[in-house]
């Protein structure tokens, strides 16, 4: 009954799960600088990480690299590993609110730039802080609506 | 210009979400199930356990279902009266919609008929796992 979970063409790239949870925390840091600044450049910035990280994964951003390279060799050496397609939804659908908030800012309407930088913040404060997984909360209500 | 109330506002209404969201996460609720459906072993593709049987929906962007998944199939090797079945909630959005199910891991609790008797969104403990199946006969 789970063809499409067990396919053997999807195939399974299985990553360190505190790298995301890392990498959202570094996330809701820069956005809330964005935020509170109301600069549009930081969230630029964050909007080509979270393009990297929905196009190649999250485990090739910049701070997906610090993770690798500075945080994890000093970390316990016993890994839990996830997949790594729940966070590279994720990593989705910052881009799109990051995409939202860049329309807001070089348009000129910066209620929109703050209340789609607000949503991409909150999103990353949840996973950072309660580890909140957002594919389980909305890819499925996002498929049924779009196939309504 | 620096402001400081958007940030405010957001961290206080995610925390206040997030704290909800956390405290229902696993926890087996009854009264969510749809009047007067049943689950039948034409429509899981399998029998059902001849006294209960727990349905797991699972989809491929959501990390709790693998500590699910793993959780519940261990258990029931020790019962002989109980299965877990994993459904991919993607291709059966049919029954997605009428089980309202809205996120993954969502696990349904029937009993030998196929009646819903409770359902965990999230990841379930051992202990609440324990006792939605000790309320089935």
């Amino acid at each position: 009954m789970s063809e499409v979970l067990d396919k053997p063409e999807v195939q399974k790239i299985y990553i360190d799960a505190r790298g995301p949870r890392f990498s959202a925390s570094i996330t809701a840091i820069v956005l809330a600088t964005a935020l509170v600044t109301q600069n549009k450049w930081i969230l630029v910035a964050q909007g080509l990480v979270f393009l990297i990280g929905a196009t190649r994964g999250p485990q090739f951003t910049p701070y997906g690299l610090i993770f690798k390279n500075v945080v994890k060799p000093r970390l316990n050496k016993v890994a839990p590993t996830e997949d790594v397609r729940p966070p590279k939804f994720a990593q989705a659908v910052g881009f799109g609110f990051a995409l939202v908030a860049a329309i807001g800012a070089f348009a000129g309407i910066d209620a929109l730039f703050t209340v789609a930088v607000g949503f991409a913040l909150a999103a990353a404060f949840l996973n950072a802080a309660f580890n909140y997984c957002l594919g389980c909360e909305m890819y499925l209500m996002l498929v049924r609506l779009k196939s309504k | 210009m620096k402001t400081y109330l958007p940030l405010v506002i957001v961290l206080a209404l995610a925390s206040a979400y997030g704290f909800w969201w956390k405290r229902k996460q696993g926890a087996i609720r009854s009264h969510k199930a749809i009047p007067g459906h049943r689950l039948s072993p034409e429509v899981l593709g399998e029998a059902l356990g001849s006294r209960a049987t727990m349905v797991q929906f699972s989809s491929a962007f959501c990390t709790p279902c693998r500590a699910t998944h793993a959780l519940l199939s261990q258990m029931v090797t020790s019962m002989n009266d109980v299965k877990h079945v994993q459904i991919d909630a993607e291709s059966h959005l049919e029954l997605v919609r009428e089980l309202d199910i809205r996120s993954t891991p969502t696990t349904i609790f029937i009993n030998k008929d196929g009646v819903e008797v409770g359902r965990a969104a999230g990841t379930p403990k051992r202990e609440q796992v324990l006792a939605a199946l000790a309320a089935i006969n």
